[in-house]
């Protein structure tokens, strides 16, 4: 059984529909690279696959053993974070909650997991830095370093690139492509970025409202959707 | 000592001792909540609460029923409306929260107008009274204060987590909505409590200021919680002796003393952040 299934699984915002029918399937070690225009209900997929929001019709089933809990999530930044007094320690230990259980306090363990992924991450430097003040490339390494702590199995990603310069976003491509080889995780995410991120993924799932192409990356190549898509990075896929 | 013998001779009155003992109480507690109310952007609910609980003493007075138990469960119950307001609005946040104030303080002043007519309790309940906390409340203040102090630390992390991103709090398994409510409901108690010394239209600067102040030189989430615990009670704690000697309005003198640490601490988050002092 694959780590997670999505089977006929439809989306909507107040009856209006966001994503429909989508049927894909993720086995553990995959790198799959929702892609699609603004508005092609990749986010609300994404949000679907995260349990913040339950389809209309269809349903999305995890196996393997993966609990709803166990799922690592690098969220887009949000307003509230911009002027956030939070060390980056403090941030990336509470990627620890979902260990506590009914405990109040965070134990050695968690502490010992969050200097590891520290480590892992190249950011042990910043530990005692304040969140707010670090360049977008550095806030994104900690929020990733958060999401490794509450997961051993799959991280979702949701454009983790909006906002960084080009050198900057190579370097984290690289860090994600690393953390799903060595660390073994499987991957899920969603850009626009198609280009850059097609070196990377093995699989793609193109949405556009519908599901229009789900499969591995040479065969989204050689698909006349694929073809279409990556022949036009400026000009968008139509 | 000069300011040992004014403390010993303002513990001489019971009616300081208790604003002393509840007013103290409610500080900590409202700044603790403060940092992930300001935090949070919900810093006008706790503005917005503190009017429906003007209104809430204002009938509980004029039908002779306990001020604080008719209060309590209604603050709370506004409390749960506003968030939900703040979650699924065709009314936006901000405007909802304007009505619900203005409504409540306009109910407030109306039922006393027809009860007992707007006097000096009036003003009391409007802006604190030294001898707002009456025996019987002392009590239930203590108490309520230290569940609001017990569940705040018991829930710290958890709080930590929902206020600075909920959205990975709830992917990975918080019961953010939860916890939402536990900070919303436990400031709604504090309103309460604090209403009584500091005043139904101030009550709110304990909330916002020392939260507000922290933030300006600290960058840690613990070290905002603990400076603020630290701001409020200080600012709390000479308010309520300006107000014993200089006959002052207690919840003005609180507020104007927050005022002054708000600035202070601006200035020098200000220079530090210059790079002219490291």
């Amino acid at each position: 059984m694959a780590l997670l299934t999505c089977e006929n699984a439809s989306f909507a915002y107040e009856g209006k529909a966001a994503a429909k029918n989508i049927n894909f399937s993720v086995e553990s070690g995959d790198y799959l690279c929702i892609v699609g225009e603004n508005g092609a209900g990749k986010s609300t997929l994404m949000k679907g696959l995260l349990r913040l929001k339950s389809p209309t019709s269809g349903s999305i089933y995890l196996g393997e053993g993966l609990q709803t809990n166990e799922i690592g999530y690098l969220p887009q930044q949000t307003e509230v974070q911009k002027d956030f007094p939070a060390s980056v320690y403090e941030v990336v230990l509470s990627g620890c909650l979902n260990r506590l259980k009914g405990r109040p306090f965070y134990g050695r363990a968690e502490k010992e997991l969050a200097a590891e992924k520290l480590e892992q991450l190249g950011i042990t430097a910043l530990k005692h830095r304040a969140y707010r003040e670090l360049s977008g490339g550095q806030q994104q390494r900690v929020l990733l370093a958060r999401a490794l702590c509450a997961t051993q199995k799959i991280l979702l990603l949701d454009e983790p690139a909006a906002g960084l310069d080009p050198l900057v976003t190579n370097e984290l491509y690289e860090l994600i492509a690393k953390v799903n080889r060595e660390l073994g995780l499987t991957i899920i995410m969603v850009s626009h970025d198609i280009n850059s991120v097609m070196q990377y993924a093995s699989k793609v799932l193109h949405l556009d409202t519908e599901q229009l192409f789900f499969g591995t990356v040479e065969e989204y190549r050689t698909s006349s959707i694929g073809a279409r898509f990556l022949g036009g990075p400026f000009h968008g896929g139509n | 000592m000069v300011v040992i013998d004014l403390f010993n001779e303002m513990m001489t009155y019971p009616f300081m001792v208790r604003a002393f003992i509840a007013g103290t109480l409610v500080a900590l507690c409202a700044s603790l909540l403060g940092v992930s109310m300001v935090l949070k952007r919900y810093s006008m609910i706790g503005d917005g609460l503190s009017h429906v609980g003007f209104g809430a003493l204002a009938i509980a007075t004029s039908l002779h029923l306990a001020p604080l138990a008719v209060s309590l469960p209604v603050v709370v119950a506004a409390a749960f409306l506003l968030l939900r307001i703040k979650e699924s609005s065709k009314i936006k946040g901000d405007a909802a929260i304007a009505i619900i104030s203005t409504g409540s303080l306009a109910v407030g002043v109306m039922v006393i107008s027809m009860t007992t007519g707007m006097n000096t309790d009036t003003c009391n309940y409007l802006f604190g009274s030294i001898l707002g906390v009456n025996q019987s409340e002392v009590a239930l203040t203590v108490g309520l204060s230290i569940a609001v102090l017990l569940l705040f630390v018991l829930f710290y992390n958890r709080i930590f987590s929902v206020t600075f991103d909920e959205t990975f709090a709830k992917a990975t398994g918080t019961k953010a909505d939860l916890y939402n409510m536990l900070i919303a409901i436990l400031t709604a108690f504090t309103i309460v409590l604090g209403m009584r010394t500091m005043g139904a239209l101030l009550i709110s600067s304990l909330i916002i200021f020392p939260a507000l102040s922290s933030m300006r030189i600290f960058k840690q989430f613990k070290a905002v919680v603990i400076s603020s615990a630290i701001i409020s009670i200080v600012c709390f704690v000479s308010g309520l002796t300006m107000s014993y000697v200089y006959a002052t309005p207690t919840g003005a003198s609180v507020a104007i003393l927050n005022i002054a640490v708000f600035l202070i601490f601006s200035a020098i988050g200000w220079i530090s952040g210059k790079g002219l002092v490291k």
